[in-house]
């Protein structure tokens, strides 16, 4: 995308969401508010895959973490309060987080694949077997959190608290990109080894993004449990992390903007194929191979694509 | 001669069974430029690589101005002050050239973590960059990336990359390797020039351009020291002439 | 021997019957990994499409011994179709690429698994002349089916250790884990070398489906188990490492097993903390190079 189009095409995005519940009903609501969701734990990802070059399929491990911290701080048939889950949901998924980048980050390549996977598969083997987390069934979160006047149960609160969390995510990692830390990061992507010699302790600031992550998925999955009302040891799983990671990679990762897009596209595709057939993860399977073996850059890059065919077609 | 900046006791370096370093003592003082010279496989990389923190020594102990570097953490040796230009061009190849000696000279000015003000609002990182480029000739490419870069220029923008980092020691591997030799003779002055500031351990293969800048020069062959001394001890030397120099001197 | 200790001792042969059968899933992902540079994990899959093609066949004909003899080869020539198809054009790429082909290649196999035979939990027949147990006393006795599994794991074991270490397959197979380039120059065709390896990866992963059918029964989701432990495996002992596999896959028996009896209440929890402590004390595995 130009250096123009992009904040063009940002703000009309803005604009449509903000717009969204004067035309759209209810169903088309929880829909885009699905899709901001996944954006926000797509982001968080992106930051770690497209940015740090850390690619972890257990993600999903701190989006469950934020959202049983909400299923833990309700009260039976009560509502939490947001301005004490909120945050403690992003504290319990970023020390999460912190605890388990400090095991992780001791590897690398392949290996942080395979423990990042590993290690996300603990917590949901723990969740089925935990019965004060309500075990393999999960549990429900009765109604949505409330702070005051502002009740996430009502009107179209719960919709705009997870556009301003969205357009917040966004901010925040644009702003910490633009920053040396995010120059830093792209440097340990690109180089880790040259990044050391130069000076830079790379373990810190891979630790620091591993955490930053984590608590945007829990931030997350906070907003999950608030929706669905449920909390269930999937959301640990690596399914989910899996296709979050789908999501980067469809979307183009490292630009961020590709990760909302792959959420978008991703959650629009389950639903339409979900519509269609049980077996949805078929063609999705198909999609998904495809995809590698055809599109080397993911969604976002028409012309790479463009290139790429044509590169095919002359083979 | 004041005391050495650097200073390597009896460092030795096993790879499995092979001695690549062996029992290699040397010192770095300021402002002088300390030449190691020996055939192919004599372990003047793994020399270099043990003082910069690259490789940890089987034996043997790294000072810093007289503090021993224990642990041997490549980045908390640059954090140091010593800075390391590699013999394989080892350089951030999708970054621009600019970039590249940005992120230099951040490790040195901003070494913390750094979250939200932008990278480019950092002035003086910016001019620490520029003044890096300037020396080792690559402003000029400042806005390419690294990797469109001929051979010769990546070699220029290794060295400017390690004087980003405003270093007080400098360890160059074949600085002058795969440079044209109008580029060659005019970074060989650089490093002349450099070396009135700065402790600089040279591992190159011009003997000219060894014989003319360094002050003092060590001989290596088969991981150990052969003879050390001035250029002029070193061409009288019969050792060193049998072993390595022979036809050339 | 007390009763403590024959309880003792069967715990052991379980041990020992969970770490073979996991040695033979992780070792072709080892190798596959060590040689060709390919993460998979579609590897779980061919676990659990050994165990299904043993339930299939076996129903089909009666015999478990017969369902063996056609899966075997059947999951071989899988294997050769897959490399040949998909995986050959993964080879140098990045791993994030292999990460996501492979997962797709998960989805689609559950679905079809789905499709073909559905989603309920069948029980495969133990074959008759070992349907029996061995009384070791009073109250303790030990089914043949686990010993004669253990043995046959063994000597499968063994079979790959002959083949790896004493044939000239096994030579190439070795160099070309250590150097592409030489086998290259020695005039072997190192792509045939990679579809035969990746063959047999996904036939070793089949049998130890299969051989595991008659004891765990075959349900939806078991390839994703095995995957997630051979890769804790995997880590534990050093990718690429098939000494280190067979160590880890080891160590993992003792521990899973042990575990459920002595600390049931953190049985599932132990082996990650087995490689939490490996991470922390050699961060490459137990036999492991360098990360890479």
């Amino acid at each position: 995308m130009s250096a123009r189009l992009r904040p063009a095409l940002l703000g009309l995005g803005l604009i449509v969401l903000i717009a969204l519940p004067l035309v759209a009903g209810k169903f088309g609501l929880d829909l885009a508010a699905r899709i901001m969701i996944m954006a926000i734990f797509a982001m968080s990802l992106d930051l770690l895959v497209g940015f740090a070059g850390m690619v972890s399929l257990g993600h999903a491990a701190f989006f469950g973490v934020g959202a049983y911290a909400l299923y833990l701080l309700s009260p039976q048939y009560g509502a939490a309060s947001l301005l004490v889950s909120l945050p403690v949901a992003i504290a319990a998924a970023a020390l999460a987080a912190l605890v388990i980048g400090l095991l992780v980050l001791r590897s690398s390549g392949v290996y942080f694949i395979m423990v990042t996977l590993a290690f996300g598969e603990m917590f949901y083997y723990y969740a089925t077997g935990a019965r004060w987390l309500g075990g393999s069934d999960g549990a429900y979160v009765y109604q949505r959190p409330s702070a005051g006047p502002v009740d996430l149960g009502q009107g179209h609160a719960f919709y705009y608290l997870v556009l301003i969390a969205l357009a917040a995510t966004y901010a925040l990692l644009r702003v910490i990109l633009r920053a040396p830390f995010g120059h830093a990061l792209r440097g340990i992507r690109s180089n880790e080894h040259r990044m050391r010699s130069l000076g830079f302790a790379a373990p810190r600031y891979k630790l620091l993004a591993f955490v930053i992550a984590g608590a945007l998925a829990g931030l997350a999955g906070y907003f999950d449990a608030a929706q669905f009302g449920v909390v269930n040891p999937e959301l640990f799983g690596w399914r989910l992390s899996g296709s979050v990671l789908m999501m980067v990679i469809l979307g183009g990762m490292g630009t961020l903007d590709g990760a909302i897009i792959g959420a978008a596209v991703l959650v629009l595709l389950e639903n339409f194929l979900g519509d269609l057939t049980t077996h949805w993860l078929l063609p999705m399977g198909l999609f998904i191979v495809a995809a590698v073996l055809l599109l080397p850059q993911g969604l976002t890059d028409p012309a790479a694509l463009w290139r790429a065919m044509r590169e095919r077609s002359r083979v | 001669m004041s005391e050495p900046i650097l200073r390597a006791e009896a460092l030795g370096k096993n790879f499995g069974g092979l001695a690549a370093v062996r029992d290699v003592s040397l010192d770095l003082s300021p402002k002088q430029i300390h030449a190691v010279i020996g055939p192919n496989g004599a372990g003047k990389t793994t020399l270099i690589n043990l003082l910069s923190g690259d490789l940890t020594p089987t034996t043997g102990r790294v000072f810093f101005r007289g503090i021993e570097i224990e642990g041997h953490a490549l980045d908390r040796i640059a954090r140091l002050g010593v800075a390391r230009a590699y013999q394989r061009t080892n350089i951030f190849a999708g970054f621009s050239v600019f970039e590249n000696c940005r992120l230099a000279a951040q490790a040195r000015r901003q070494p913390g973590i750094r979250l939200f003000r932008p990278a480019l609002a950092y002035r003086d990182i910016n001019d620490a960059a520029g003044r890096a480029m300037a020396l080792a000739g690559v402003e000029s490419r400042a806005t390419d990336r690294a990797s469109d870069l001929s051979h010769g220029e990546q070699r220029q923008l290794e060295l400017a990359m390690a004087l980003a980092t405003e270093p007080q020691v400098l360890l160059l591997d074949e600085p002058l390797a795969g440079m044209g030799p109008e580029e060659a003779s005019r970074i060989a002055a650089l490093i002349a020039r450099l070396g009135a500031d700065l402790a600089i351990l040279l591992v190159e293969h011009d003997m000219d351009a060894v014989f003319n800048i360094a002050a003092t020069i060590t001989v290596m062959v088969d991981g150990a020291v052969l003879a050390s001394g001035t250029p002029q001890a070193i061409r009288a030397d019969a050792a060193v002439q049998a072993a390595y120099l022979g036809e050339a001197a | 021997m007390t009763d403590g200790t024959i309880f003792f001792l069967i715990q052991l042969l379980n041990a020992v019957q969970y770490g073979l059968l996991l040695f033979l899933v992780a070792s072709g992902l080892t190798l596959i990994f060590g040689i060709m540079g390919i993460i998979n994990l579609a590897h779980g899959s061919f676990y659990m499409i050994g165990a299904y093609l043993a339930f299939v066949f076996a129903d089909m004909t009666g015999n478990l011994w017969l369902a063996l003899a056609i899966a075997v080869p059947l999951s071989f020539l899988f294997g050769l179709v897959l490399e040949t198809l998909l995986f050959r054009f993964l080879y140098g790429r990045d791993h994030l690429y292999q990460v996501l082909l492979t997962y797709g290649l998960i989805l689609i196999f559950e679905e079809l698994r789905s499709l073909i035979v559905g989603n309920d939990v069948h029980g495969v027949p133990v074959p008759h002349f070992l349907d029996f147990s061995i009384p070791l006393t009073a109250t303790l006795s030990y089914p043949a089916y686990r010993l004669a599994l253990s043995a046959i794991c063994l000597a499968v074991t063994a079979l790959l250790y002959l083949l790896i270490q004493k044939t000239k397959l096994g030579m190439a197979i070795r160099a070309g884990a250590f150097n592409r380039e030489m086998v290259q120059t020695l005039g072997i065709d190192i792509g045939l070398i990679y579809r035969l390896v990746f063959a047999l990866g996904v036939a070793l992963a089949a049998f130890a489906g299969m051989l595991a059918a008659p004891t765990t029964s075959v349900f939806p989701g078991m390839g994703n188990q095995v995957l997630i432990i051979c890769f804790v495996t995997v880590v534990i002992g050093g990718i690429g490492s098939i000494k280190g596999a067979f160590l880890g896959a080891m160590l993992i028996g003792l521990v899973d097993t042990f575990g459920a009896v002595y600390a049931p209440q953190f049985s599932g929890l132990l082996v990650y903390a087995l490689m939490a402590a490996v991470l922390i004390w050699r961060p490459a595995g137990l036999f492991g190079a360098a990360a890479r």
